[in-house]
């Protein structure tokens, strides 16, 4: 699916254009979460009726938000890419490390930062397109030697202490209309760290780059069907190129939000980040074979993880298998749909079917019918 | 003359795929020998049981990889016949594992029937997993890793469910006779499992359309089906019979350590066992395969494991050079480079051959 705007034969007639599958997928996932997060204010109330319950989701998660961006670039362009959580923790320990030293400051340390994912980007990159390598096994590979890096760059767990960078780990953006009175009258604004900021610019720039530059309509184009990429003139090995190249900076950068986070660097840091990635691109409607997805979506897809386990917390079951026994479940729900959907797709069934049922109701005449 | 020719190309084509994962197990060995001498020396000592058994890396490497080995059999039927890869082997072995346990502590007391019991149920429980994910592949047309997510995810939470959060210890001579020494004979047990399990692959292979299937499954499926090829079937009994290796392998690690943690059991295993499969030479997505070549790379990866742990290499510092080896090994197996050396191999022959006719 190159475009989303391909219009069925059988409703060109009509001006409103009909949702697209792609479209779908990532409507039903937006409504999930609205009726999930509404479900909850209603049920538990409390917590979540503070804008502040969204806020920390936002707090804690959007490291993940930007990996997970990176990985729909890479998934949209039909490759995969396990190695974005070992980067993560690979580039939170680097950092400390750096910032702790004598000549450590903040700049050097974002310079690392998107130094290792620009490293990493590269060498997996050219390993994957030019040399044809499974992207499974060499990202494979780039995780066993982050998580090996890990423990060389510092077999201890480390407390950042710079105090520029605390400085900035502590700097709050408040908004104060969407705060709430505590007990003792004093007006609590709400908190949105640093790292959030640059989560959304993240999927902003790259929902532009997706959408409306020669990359991201090319990333699609060779997602979808690499020959006929190729025969169109698309550089293939270099979009591939490309899209690896983007998603180790972005694993670079969801290293440093994680680290202006938790400001402390340990083996386990981001473990399991690269599935938790995985699955909230596809909640959030990306396809694994490629040529499928949107960011937004996969921001959605982030979110929705989050609330599941808030709202498991909130439910008073406290054991942790609870929370990814429920998150199977919801990566289940969502993988079904996504397979009857693309069953029905090119057949028209969706569109088809929603027609009837509208034309049905309005009583309108049943341009659907063939 | 001709046909001879055409035997060895056909030999050399039915062998290369070999190649590489050999030249890397020979290369680690020729290594070892060079770092030191003595790597591979074994000897017959006597261990607390009183048993006389045989020491040694190389019986450490043979014993080690039993688990990987059976995985990546099973894995590389997966991989034909899907074109993907589960990802949730670990998990289901850590339910597999559980539900053996579970069953030796319900009994009063552990004697062979228990443990038959044990397995056969342990068996049926991972064969329904591995059902569950086949039919999310076959009939969903779900790519595997992404089907095989969902009990990545929750599957080690399954296992302590079953269990209670606790790490239940079983222990019975029986077992240390499975997961150990069978007293008298001084190799490990579990590389006899290994031995087992592929002299059954290689009988249903050898009697069985099984393979055939597969790979045409795995080549082209809509030409599969044309044929008369059940391939939702054959998809489906892949991912059962991944279930069955899978049991196998939790029961021999249950059985080796005499207790199950639902956390560390087999954790990560599921990527050694990919890796054994790509080292192996197979495709990753899907269609001719070489089950010799996994068990191959299975060892492979053992024997580069032991290696590094001999070298004093710590064991959380070792997947970074883990990591080096295996870029090493598969940019030297990449069809770029291939035909790099080839075309360079074929430039070198007509440069001699004039040479040599003039001569």
């Amino acid at each position: 699916m190159i475009t989303n705007k391909q219009v069925p034969g059988a409703l060109v007639g009509r001006n409103k254009e009909p949702l697209t599958d792609t479209h779908l997928l990532i409507t039903i996932t937006i409504c999930i979460f609205v009726i999930m997060y509404v479900m909850a204010m209603v049920i538990w109330g409390g917590g979540f009726l503070r804008p502040q319950q969204l806020f920390d989701i936002f707090n804690t998660n959007a490291y993940l938000i930007i990996i997970s961006c990176g990985l729909t670039i890479v998934m949209v362009a039909g490759g995969i890419d396990i190695s974005v959580g070992g980067i993560t923790a690979l580039v939170v320990m680097s950092c400390i490390v750096q910032l702790n030293g004598v000549t450590g400051s903040v700049l050097s340390s974002v310079l690392l930062a998107l130094g290792i994912g620009l490293g990493f980007g590269l060498v997996q990159g050219y390993l994957i397109a030019y040399l044809e390598i499974q992207p499974f096994i060499v990202t494979l590979a780039g995780m066993f030697f982050s998580k090996g890096m890990i423990t060389i760059v510092s077999s201890d767990p480390l407390t950042a202490e710079n105090a520029a960078f605390l400085a900035l780990k502590n700097a709050r953006i408040e908004i104060p209309w969407l705060g709430y009175t505590a007990k003792n009258g004093n007006l609590i604004p709400g908190r949105l760290e640093i790292g959030v900021v640059i989560a959304l610019m993240v999927v902003v720039i790259v929902f532009i780059m997706m959408r409306w530059t020669k990359l991201g309509r090319n990333l699609y184009a060779v997602g979808g069907n690499r020959q006929s990429a190729l025969m169109l003139g698309i550089n293939v090995k270099r979009t591939q190129f490309l899209s690896y190249l983007i998603c180790g900076i972005l694993s670079g950068i969801s290293g440093f939000v994680f680290l202006t986070h938790s400001g402390a660097g340990n083996a386990t840091n981001a473990t399991a980040a690269e599935m938790n990635a995985i699955a909230s691109s596809i909640i959030g409607g990306t396809l694994l074979t490629g040529g499928v997805g949107n960011v937004v979506g996969t921001l959605f897809g982030v979110l929705t993880l989050a609330i599941i386990k808030a709202i498991v917390l909130a439910s008073g079951l406290r054991d942790p298998w609870w929370q990814s026994v429920t998150t199977g479940a919801m990566l289940s729900f969502f993988i079904l749909l996504q397979s009857v959907v693309l069953a029905n797709r090119g057949k028209g069934g969706f569109r088809t079917l929603f027609h009837k049922w509208f034309h049905s109701a309005g009583g309108l005449p049943n341009v659907a019918s063939k | 003359m001709a046909r001879d020719l055409r035997k060895a190309s056909r030999l050399r084509n039915e062998y290369s795929q070999l190649l590489v994962p050999v030249i890397a197990i020979v290369a680690l060995v020729v290594f070892n020998l060079i770092r030191d001498p003595s790597f591979f020396s074994i000897s017959l000592t006597v261990n607390n049981e009183g048993n006389h058994v045989l020491t040694g890396n190389l019986i450490s490497i043979l014993n080690g990889a039993s688990e990987l080995a059976i995985l990546a059999m099973g894995m590389t039927l997966v991989t034909a016949a899907s074109g993907g890869q589960d990802i949730s082997v670990g998990a289901t072995a850590a339910i597999a594992g559980s539900v053996f346990v579970k069953v030796l502590r319900n009994s009063a007391s552990i004697t062979p029937l228990t443990i038959i019991i044990g397995f056969v149920v342990c068996v049926v429980v991972s064969i329904i997993f591995g059902a569950f994910n086949g039919t999310l592949v076959a009939i969903f047309n779900i790519q595997p890793m992404i089907a095989t997510l969902i009990l990545f995810t929750c599957g080690r939470s399954i296992a302590y469910w079953i269990n209670g959060g606790a790490t239940p210890t079983v222990s019975s001579s029986i077992l240390k006779a499975i997961g150990g020494f069978i007293p008298g004979i001084p190799v490990p047990t579990p590389v006899f499992i290994v031995i087992l399990c592929a002299v059954i692959f290689a009988v249903i292979f050898r009697f069985t359309n099984l393979s055939f299937y597969t790979q045409a499954v795995g080549i082209n499926q809509q030409a599969a089906r044309l044929n008369g090829i059940n391939s939702t079937w054959i998809k489906l009994l892949a991912f059962m019979i991944l279930g069955i290796c899978v049991a196998v392998a939790g029961c021999i690690r249950v059985s080796r350590l005499g207790l199950i943690n639902h956390e560390t059991i087999l954790a990560e295993i599921e990527m050694d066992a990919i890796l054994a499969v790509a080292i192996g030479g197979n495709a990753l997505n899907g269609g001719k395969f070489k089950m010799s070549g996994s068990v191959i790379g299975a060892y492979t990866i053992q024997a580069l494991t032991t290696t590094l742990y001999a070298m004093k290499v710590s064991s959380s510092e070792i997947k970074a050079y883990k990591a080096i080896v295996i870029i090493i090994l598969v940019v030297i197996g990449s069809p770029v480079v291939k035909d790099a050396a080839a075309r360079l191999r074929a430039r070198l022959v007509r440069k001699t051959a004039p040479v040599a006719e003039r001569s």
